[in-house]
């Protein structure tokens, strides 16, 4: 159901029957009641331009100030002492907090997700397809501090055994080095476990659109040239699906940046004078996170504007996230038209 | 297409030698069924996470939702040592605020998907149908601090709960937005043709033949986007700190919701504190189901099928 993602199959398709949209201007007659509701109709749009745009000038004028005031370098900086007569912020631990977390979500839902709308698409018998969806999306319903508060107090103690296990294995990477501080249930990498549940639904629901949309010939025309159940998923299923895979990655991974209370529950602050550590393993904090732990704490505008430069760079990261998803969409459109 | 042609050329004399007439090679049967296998094990992995999520809060929260108290008192004057109190206020202020919400983000959220399908057409409504994506994209989190920066640093204003509605109104827009579009798009032009063809004007068109036709869709939408702004923690917690006390006012003082009540409580120790936390995890679980699945099954009674 789009209604999770915001983004809709229908964006995809040409207009029902085939025939451009009726001409609108020409059913206007000019009336009163014609422009009063054109007129609020055209309005409510421009509002959301305007808002939009209105979200990029006030984060950038607040944020400017603090960042010319401050004495370190914003995007190479580890330091975090946004207020005071030296003001030194810079986002470099961060951005990789949030940039690692949200590639291990993808890793692990993106195969996931894809998997089980094959499963809903494909293999379901039909009484089970439609109640799996559903039980998927309600995946979506749960909220995002529910996710927190039942990692943190439920979940999180199995994960001990799990990085453990990890480590064991292929402690030899830096990447996977996991040395119990800070404990498992508190490291980026089981904050990536719990944003790749709240991303699956995302994935699931876009997958199982496009999957759906598959024409029966291509996959007709596979079976009929022999190829197993896989193999006509293999050749005619997941070509034709592709682009709406990669946008419902994107899309999920849009989430999984911005992301906030389950992230922020879960994750342990790092020490100012911690050593920077490469391990899925370590603690830190993403924007999002960054923002709510110090939510409390916005008392000067040297300060809120450090906390909102951090915000800006995390809107424009996702801008840039959901804008190429919405690139891949456009590009499919245009070839199913 | 090139890729269509299935038969690997190494396979093909294996196959024959097995059967005459070329059925599944033994390599290629096992990777049907170990798909078929990942499939369904997939599908139940998606499963767990739900199953154990709800599984948990009903048995640690249960028993909360089944005194009395939980649904007619506040917190006001209970500690966190101390057992008893309710969750009134929380349940209250998320209801509240969910409800302005609602009231301020449907009609502009409907009255752009009107734009977009009925009025919208060239440059404007490609701007338009692409800043609703931005706005989709949004983090909560920068929704509350644009909501900050306007409301708190620009204007002066203190932090209360009307600042709390507007960036959940702009978390909300979007899914109106999207699936009252989706839905309008689904009424056949013939239904259109035919009022004009009548001679009425497009706007009662629009306000009797096409919105009524996809009612039911679009309230599914405003349930679902309602359902998931109840859940938003973020703005709250910039814009909207908990209060223990039954607060109305959204424009004076503080206003105490579900996942501020959680947000509160989550780091506590003492076993009055951890249930309390259960039992509004469990609540605002539960408003939020009801409402989905209320969207749901109003959506199956919609009078354009899809």
């Amino acid at each position: 159901m789009s209604s999770i993602t915001g983004h809709s199959a229908i964006d995809e398709l040409p207009s029902g029957d085939g025939r451009p949209p009726l001409d609108a201007d020409k059913a206007g007659t000019g009336r009163l009641g014609d422009r009063i509701f054109g007129g609020l109709a055209t309005g409510s749009g421009i509002f959301v331009i305007v808002l939009v745009s209105l979200v990029g000038v006030f984060l950038v004028i607040q944020a400017v100030p603090s960042l010319l005031n401050n004495n370190a370098n914003f995007l190479t900086s580890r330091e975090w002492v946004p207020s005071g007569a030296d003001p030194r912020f810079g986002i470099v631990d961060l951005l990789w907090a949030t940039v690692i977390t949200s590639i291990l979500a993808m890793a692990i839902a993106v195969p996931l997700g894809v998997s089980v709308a094959l499963f809903i698409t494909q293999y379901a018998p039909a009484w089970l397809s439609k109640p799996a969806a559903t039980l998927v999306d309600l995946l979506a319903a749960v909220p995002s501090i529910v996710y927190g508060f039942w990692g943190l107090s439920v979940a999180g103690q199995y994960f001990d055994s799990v990085a453990k296990a990890i480590d064991a294995v292929l402690g030899w990477i830096p990447v996977f080095e996991f040395n119990g501080s800070p404990i498992a249930k508190s490291t980026l990498a089981f904050a990536g476990v719990i944003l790749a549940i709240m991303i699956l639904p995302i994935v699931t629901a876009i997958s199982r659109e496009v999957f759906a949309q598959v024409p029966t010939a291509h996959k007709e025309a596979a079976l009929a040239l022999g190829a197993t159940k896989w193999e006509m998923i293999r050749t005619a299923v997941l070509p034709f699906g592709k682009p709406g895979v990669i946008s419902a990655a994107m899309l999920g991974l849009g989430r999984a940046l911005g992301e906030t209370l389950a992230v922020t529950m879960l994750l342990s602050a790092l020490n100012a004078s911690a050593a920077f550590s490469l391990s899925i393993f370590g603690g830190g904090e993403t924007f999002a996170s960054r923002i709510a732990n110090d939510a409390g704490e916005f008392d000067s505008a040297q300060k809120t504007g450090a906390y909102i430069a951090a915000g800006l760079v995390l809107f424009i990261l996702t801008f840039i996230v959901n804008a190429a998803a919405r690139v891949v969409i456009e590009r499919r459109k245009a070839f199913s038209e | 297409m090139s890729t269509l042609s299935t038969v690997d050329e190494s396979a093909l004399p294996a196959a024959r030698t097995n059967d005459d007439f070329g059925g599944k090679s033994g390599g290629r049967a096992f990777c049907d069924q170990a798909a078929r296998v990942v499939m369904w094990v997939a599908f139940v992995v998606a499963l767990i996470p739900l199953v154990w999520i709800l599984g948990a809060t009903l048995l640690k929260g249960g028993h909360m939702l089944l005194d009395i108290d939980w649904w007619t008192k506040s917190q006001s004057g209970i500690t966190a040592r101390r057992e008893g109190g309710g969750a009134v206020h929380a349940i209250q202020g998320t209801l509240i605020q969910a409800l302005v919400t609602a009231l301020i983000s449907v009609p502009i959220g409907v009255l752009t998907a009107v734009y977009l399908v009925e009025y919208g057409r060239g440059r404007l409504a490609k701007a338009v149908s692409f800043m609703v994506d931005i706005l989709t994209g949004i983090p909560s989190i920068v929704a509350a601090l644009f909501i900050y920066a306007m409301w708190v640093t620009t204007f002066g204003l203190q932090r209360l709960p009307i600042a709390v509605c507007l960036a959940l109104t702009m978390l909300m827009i979007p899914t109106v937005v999207r699936s009252t579009e989706e839905m309008l798009k689904l009424v056949p032009n013939e239904l259109r043709e035919a009022s004009y063809a009548l001679g009425v004007p497009k706007w009662k068109t629009i306000l009797r033949i096409v919105i009524p036709t996809s009612f039911s869709g679009i309230i599914t939408g405003i349930l679902l986007g309602l359902a998931r702004v109840m859940g938003e923690t973020a703005p709250l917690i910039i814009l909207g700190p908990y209060t223990a006390v039954i607060a109305t006012n959204l424009f004076d003082g503080l206003m105490p919701t579900l996942p501020t009540m959680i947000y509160q409580n989550y780091t506590e120790n003492l076993q009055p504190a951890i249930d309390r936390t259960w039992g509004a995890a469990l609540t605002l679980i539960l408003i939020i189901f009801v409402l989905n699945i209320a969207g749901r099954l109003i959506g199956r009674f919609s009078k354009v099928k899809n």
